[in-house]
């Protein structure tokens, strides 16, 4: 049984249809990236996976139970099984770095300061973060929040981690320190959904790879599949694009 | 009668304390309460779903309302508001309920500024960790928004302890109708209100100064 499974999903911004037919499934260790053209829909289904934009029709599935999005209780067992990472980092400004990681665990999922900071700063280790504990975002790079953000998700415990384009902000200097982390992770078997535009990146981490182009998939297959034989026109047009840059 | 070029007896010393007194009561609850109501005001107007629309309409045609109205008018319409309620309410009470009206509906939108300049990224990363919209404005949106929130509401405090000398229009005893009394009375003019200046001085100054550390505070514990 898939961790995720999505059937027949859709979306819209009014009347405009930005996914239609989605059908993807994420096993528990596997990494799955979502590529494809801006505007393809893959950050709405990402956004759409932890209920931050409504769906449209189709199901989601988590563990093999269809997720119910308009319950709350529903809404909220999903978000603590499922962490997202945006472009933006999205850091709480007024916090340091230690307290953006341990604040969902203490405040929200309640659990005591004991267990969860040995955690937060195991993370922090982990993205090379440790000497930056009482930083504030502002004061880092855009690199090193993203690492931040990385581990705030992680102390959730997520069953599967959502990473929505999280180099897109990045100067280009900065992206390998937060491919690194995320190398690291899918070698410790933590499931993942990414979004990114970062080809061989994906190539190197995926377990599979979906091309997605006009809120729809076109393809789906492994790395080797997707990029050296892709079997849709659409595909081949969009690698052959990307690999000549 | 005491001739012009005296000085101030023990009484008229008393009246000015009086005066101070009621004019820093009446700036100091008004605004304080005003502040309370204009913050709960401005939370509500965020929690889009939850507070059913007329409710918000409401809020803003209040605060569209008063903060244009100007602060005599609105001592006028409680005066009489008051009067044709045969509710027997002091001038003093007066004063106070026009400064809360007034006060509130200044305070709700620089609150309310305060709380939409903190980045939409901030609510969503919260949502996205099951943060209820409380527990987002208490630990996530309310201590950012302090920053932007302080520096217009310490002007609006100063600013506002200056208009409460339109109470003495309905006969408050507070501060400049205390110099009028002490002008009537024959004192110097120049003794009276130079007298008035420092004590009016004497109340804003400390209070713009006390503004200033708590930025100076705000801003460091976000950047130090």
């Amino acid at each position: 049984m898939p961790l995720l499974e999505i059937t027949d999903v859709k979306a819209s911004y009014g009347s405009h249809m930005v996914l239609e037919h989605i059908n993807l499934h994420v096993d528990k260790g596997e990494v799955v990236s979502l590529i494809g053209p801006s505007g393809s829909g893959k950050s709405t289904l990402l956004r759409l996976i932890v209920g931050l934009l409504p769906l449209a029709g189709g199901s989601v599935r988590l563990n093999g139970g269809i997720v119910d999005y308009a319950s709350k209780a529903a809404v909220r067992a999903l978000r603590s099984d499922i962490a997202i990472v945006f472009q933006q980092y999205n850091l709480f400004q007024n916090m340091t770095v230690i307290d953006n990681v341990t604040i969902a665990p203490t405040k929200i999922k309640r659990r005591p300061r004991t267990e969860v900071e040995p955690y937060a700063l195991e993370l922090l280790a982990r993205v090379g973060l440790s000497h930056r504990l009482n930083s504030y975002p502002s004061e880092l790079s855009g690199g090193q929040q993203q690492r931040v953000a990385i581990a705030r998700a992680l102390a959730l415990r997520p069953k599967i981690l959502l990473l929505d384009e999280i180099t897109a902000a990045l100067d280009p200097e900065l992206v390998s320190e937060v491919l690194g982390t995320i190398r690291e992770l899918s070698s410790d078997g933590i499931t993942m959904l990414i979004v990114s535009h970062e080809m061989s990146f994906v190539r190197e981490v995926s377990s599979r790879v979906v091309f997605m182009a006009e809120g729809r998939i076109v393809e789906a297959g492994a790395p080797r599949q997707i990029f050296d034989a892709p079997l849709q026109a659409r595909t081949r047009e969009f690698v052959g694009k990307i690999l000549r840059h | 009668m005491t001739p012009a070029g005296h000085f101030f007896s023990y009484y008229d010393i008393l009246l000015l304390g009086r005066g101070f007194l009621t004019t820093l009561a009446l700036a100091l609850i008004g605004c304080l309460a005003g502040c309370a109501a204009g913050f709960a005001a401005a939370i509500l107007r965020t929690t889009h779903s939850r507070t059913p629309a007329p409710v918000r309409a409401a809020l803003i045609a209040y605060c569209m309302l008063f903060r244009r109205v100007p602060f005599l008018v609105t001592l006028m319409l409680v005066f009489f508001a008051i009067q044709s309620m045969n509710a027997n309410l002091s001038t003093f009470a007066v004063a106070l309920i026009s400064i809360f009206l007034i006060s509130t509906a200044y305070l709700s939108e620089i609150a309310r500024g305060g709380l939409e300049s903190v980045h939409e990224n901030q609510w969503q990363a919260a949502r996205a960790m099951n943060f209820t919209h409380w527990q987002t404005l208490r630990l996530v949106v309310v201590p950012q928004a302090w920053r932007v929130i302080l520096p217009p509401a310490f002007g609006f405090f100063v600013m506002f302890i200056k208009d409460t000398a339109l109470a003495s229009q309905i006969g408050v005893m507070e501060l400049t109708s205390a110099g009028k009394v002490l002008g009537n009375k024959g004192l110097s003019a120049a003794l009276v209100y130079g007298t008035i200046l420092l004590l009016y001085f004497l109340m804003s100054y400390p209070l713009s100064r006390f503004g200033k550390r708590v930025e100076g505070k705000l801003a460091a514990a976000r950047n130090h």
